[in-house]
């Protein structure tokens, strides 16, 4: 166990010296979950909070990919490092993963202040990986002023990203079919800046309209009205309007409810680590008492149904470690 | 955190042929066989080809030609591949590679080389064999 502990404190000082290949090696650990990947969250959290995170998510098909492109060209322009994350979707029967975002940032790849990696969805729902919001942390700990993340083509409920971005781009294309319909209740109420991609195309005032419809319909009272931009992601035309429009989103946050939000961030990380630790820490007792089987075998049979054997269980459980 | 480990491969397309068929019916391979495939798309330069594989922290990189540049292209990737010290990464090409080059490309490191014909079963299973050698 020395070794591995010699091994985490020599990646994690790679990572603060913004070493590439300590990056892309914690990013690894971080996604195949070892025991050792928490004590490397660990070690880089508190070299974390200092990079603006910001989120893209909208259907497939909307020009995510293209945009970051030109988003991180745009903030090379002005001088800022930057870290992206690109999600793709696992296939949930092979557990494989095609992962081609890549594909639109290639001029991107060899810029030494620019650090992309790719990340398969491994079947964690919500539009993002299990590993995103801690890969995250790794480029924020490396130093990069800002860290992107582009979602899986999202619909409707896919809205884990704002668990990790402080703000939200949410992107729509025109023609992309039955108009908002692909953008109504959830990711609609995540935007915080709102994009109609492709604005070369004919109906792209119509979107943009369509989008302010639905939102003149949202009655909840907030500071920041989300703004609906114009993009062309192909020419660039539109980008640094966007980039401003972040940019004044940030300081927003800073001014105003930035606070806020990161202590919902935080409650909703350690609410989520508990209940795993304590789902671990249960079933890990219930398998080697052999009970677990015997409990499933119980809910096949309909004998039980898994949310009263979730409950006997629990209280069987918080009995023990009083008695204890 | 269960733990789970996956195979990462990248399917790259060195050099300035734009056939990325065989390139394609490879990564799906790959995908189908449950693996993570990142796909560069066309037309890389060898420093973006190993700058991707060293971000993406790759197992394996599967190079895809048919321009007949390899011999000037794959000694170049291995040279930076090296350089960087990515030497835990397995190597392989696919395309137009004649005979008479193959025990040249061997040399530098290249471990399988598949024509033409290849069953993807074949370069699946060279992948399966080589890329689980890293720890």
């Amino acid at each position: 166990m020395q070794n591995t502990v010699t091994k985490t404190e020599e990646i994690t000082s790679g990572v603060l010296a913004g070493n590439r290949r300590s990056i892309a090696r914690a990013i690894t650990i971080i996604e195949n979950g070892k025991a050792e990947a928490k004590k490397l969250i660990a070690s880089i959290y508190p070299h974390t909070g200092k990079a603006h995170l910001i989120g893209l998510t909208g259907p497939g098909g909307s020009g995510k990919s293209t945009l970051i492109e030109k988003i991180v060209r745009e903030y090379r322009r002005r001088g800022k490092t930057v870290g992206v994350v690109a999600v793709d979707p696992t296939s949930p029967f092979t557990g494989g993963a095609f992962l081609g975002d890549r594909i639109r940032m290639q001029e991107l790849s060899t810029d030494p202040d620019v650090f992309i990696r790719s990340m398969a969805t491994r079947n964690y729902p919500g539009g993002i990986a299990r590993a995103t919001k801690d890969a995250v942390k790794v480029l924020d700990a490396a130093g990069k002023d800002l860290v992107l993340v582009e979602t899986v083509g999202a619909g409707q409920s896919e809205v884990e990203i704002i668990k990790v971005a402080q703000t939200v781009v949410v992107t729509y294309a025109p023609g992309l079919g039955d108009e908002i319909q692909a953008i109504k209740a959830g990711l609609m109420e995540i935007a915080d800046i709102f994009v109609v991609n492709k604005a070369d195309r004919e109906s792209a005032d119509k979107a943009v309209m369509d989008i302010q419809a639905m939102l003149q319909l949202n009655d909840k009272k907030t500071a920041w009205k989300p703004p609906i931009l114009k993009t062309t992601a192909l020419t660039g035309e539109g980008v640094p309007e966007l980039v401003e429009k972040i940019e004044e989103h940030r300081r927003f946050l800073e001014k105003e409810v930035g606070r806020e939000r990161d202590l919902e961030k935080a409650e909703t990380e350690l609410v989520e680590a508990l209940k795993e630790g304590i789902a671990r820490s249960i079933i890990d007792e219930l398998k080697r008492e052999g009970k677990f089987e015997e409990l499933t075998r119980k809910i096949v049979e309909r004998r039980t149904d898994p949310a009263s054997a979730a409950e006997k269980l629990l209280r069987k459980q918080l009995r023990r470690r009083n008695d204890a | 955190m269960q733990s789970t480990r996956k195979i990462r491969v990248l399917i790259a397309k060195p050099g300035l042929d734009s056939h990325d068929r065989g390139a394609k019916v490879v990564a799906r391979a790959l995908r189908d066989a449950g693996m993570e495939v990142i796909y560069t798309g066309l037309r890389q330069s060898p420093e973006q080809i190993v700058e991707t594989a060293l971000q993406e922290d790759v197992d394996v990189i599967g190079l895809s030609i048919l321009s007949g540049a390899h011999k000037t292209l794959f000694p170049r990737i291995m040279e930076l591949i090296n350089e960087e010290g990515l030497t835990d990464m397995v190597v392989f090409a696919g395309g137009i590679i004649p005979q008479e080059d193959m025990q040249e490309l061997r040399k530098i490191g290249i471990k399988g080389i598949f024509g033409p014909g290849t069953s993807t079963e074949t370069i699946i299973k060279f992948v399966l064999k080589n890329a689980h050698k890293r720890t």
